[in-house]
C-alpha cells in the first residue's frame, strides 16, 4: 500500500503518523500542501494533526482550501481512501469531504488525555482488524474537537451507519463523563457516505508502542495495510 | 472602496467563547449583560469601484472562505 501524509505549514504530527504507516507495512511519502497531484500509484491520503496555518479564522479553513486539496478531493471521488487525524478531521470538515464542524471544547479546554473509543463498526477499511464495539485505548489533544452538525446531518450520520467511534469507558459504555469535549452523541469520528473517508480527533498514531503505554492505535494502520494486502 | 464583513454564529450554535467573555464581564461587575455571542470583523479594501462587483467578490470571499455557513452567517456592509 502506498500512503501519501499530506504536510501543510504547522502540521506537527506527521512523523508520527508516517511511523505508524510505516510500521503496518505501507510504504510512505510526505506531500507538501502546495503540490498540485498526489504521488502515482497513492492508495491513501492522510491530513496529520497539528496546527495548520495556526488554526487562524477557523481550524482547518485555509488549510481545507490549500491546493493540494483539489487533488485530494478528486482522489476521494474516485473511491480512494482519505484519514485526517485531528487537524486533519478539522480539515475534511472545511474542505467540504466531511459534513459538520469541529467546535471548541465545551469546557473551553485544551483537553489531553488518554480515552477509550467504541469502535461502532468493523466493515470498513479502517476498523476490519478491530471487533465491532471493541473500546480501544488511545489519546486526545484538541481545544477544537466538540463535534456540532444540524439536526438533519447528525440523523443521517445515525441512520446511515456513518458514525465511526464514540467517546467510551474502558468497557465501552457510552457515557457523558467520557465525552470531555462536548461532541454530539460522543462522536469522535466520522466516515463519508461512501466509506472512504474517515476525520477523527483521537490520535491512534500515538499509542502504536508497548514503550509509550500502549498499542490499541496499531490495528487503524494494519487494518488499512490488511485490506490493501487482500485487494491486491 | 471598503467594504466591512462582520461573521456571526447562527442562533441556537453554542457558543462557549461568549459565554466564557459574559462571566468575566459580569465578575468585573459590569451589569446589564444579558448575553455575548462572539463573532469576526473583517475590514477588505476592494480594488474595483463597482458597487455590483464589489458584491459579487465579497459573497465569494464570505461564501468560499470567510464564514462556515454550517455554524455561521455573514453580513457585508459597503462603504
Amino acid at each position: 500500500m502506498k500512503s501519501a501524509v499530506i504536510v501543510f505549514p504547522g502540521s506537527n504530527r506527521e512523523g508520527d503518523v508516517l511511523r505508524a504507516l510505516k510500521s503496518a507495512g505501507s510504504q510512505v511519502e510526505k506531500v507538501w500542501h502546495a503540490e498540485t497531484e498526489l504521488p502515482k500509484g497513492t492508495d491513501l491520503v492522510v491530513l496529520p494533526g497539528g496546527f495548520s496555518y495556526g488554526d487562524y479564522l477557523r481550524c482547518g479553513a485555509i488549510a481545507g482550501r490549500a491546493t493540494v486539496m483539489d487533488a485530494v478531493r478528486t482522489h476521494a471521488a474516485r473511491g480512494g481512501l482519505v484519514l485526517g487525524i485531528c487537524n486533519g478531521f478539522q480539515i475534511l470538515c472545511e474542505s467540504g469531504l466531511l459534513p459538520g464542524i469541529l467546535m471548541r471544547n465545551a469546557n473551553l479546554k485544551f483537553i489531553c488525555h488518554r480515552q477509550f473509543l467504541r469502535v461502532e463498526r468493523n466493515d470498513t477499511a479502517f476498523t476490519r482488524n478491530y471487533a465491532k464495539d471493541q473500546p480501544i485505548d488511545v489519546c486526545v489533544a484538541h481545544g477544537e474537537g466538540n463535534y456540532t452538525a444540524d439536526e438533519e446531518t447528525l440523523k443521517r450520520l445515525e441512520g446511515e451507519g456513518l458514525v465511526a467511534f464514540r467517546y467510551s469507558d474502558a468497557q465501552g459504555h457510552i457515557t457523558q463523563d467520557a465525552n470531555r469535549n462536548g461532541s454530539m452523541n460522543s462522536i469522535a469520528g466520522i466516515y463519508s457516505e461512501k466509506l472512504n473517508v474517515l476525520g477523527m480527533m483521537p490520535h491512534p498514531e500515538n499509542l502504536i508502542e508497548d514503550l509509550v503505554g500502549g498499542t490499541d492505535g496499531r490495528g487503524l494502520f494494519e487494518s488499512l495495510v490488511s485490506s490493501f494486502a487482500k485487494a491486491a | 472602496m471598503k467594504a466591512r464583513v462582520t461573521v456571526t454564529l447562527k442562533n441556537g450554535v453554542l457558543d462557549p467563547q461568549g459565554k466564557a467573555i459574559e462571566g468575566a464581564l459580569k465578575s468585573l461587575g459590569v451589569e446589564g449583560i444579558d448575553g455575548v455571542r462572539q463573532g469576526k470583523v473583517f475590514d477588505i479594501e476592494l480594488g474595483t469601484t463597482d458597487k455590483a462587483q464589489a458584491e459579487a467578490q465579497l459573497k465569494a470571499a464570505c461564501e468560499k472562505l470567510l464564514a462556515n455557513t454550517v455554524i455561521e452567517n455573514y453580513r457585508v456592509e459597503i462603504a
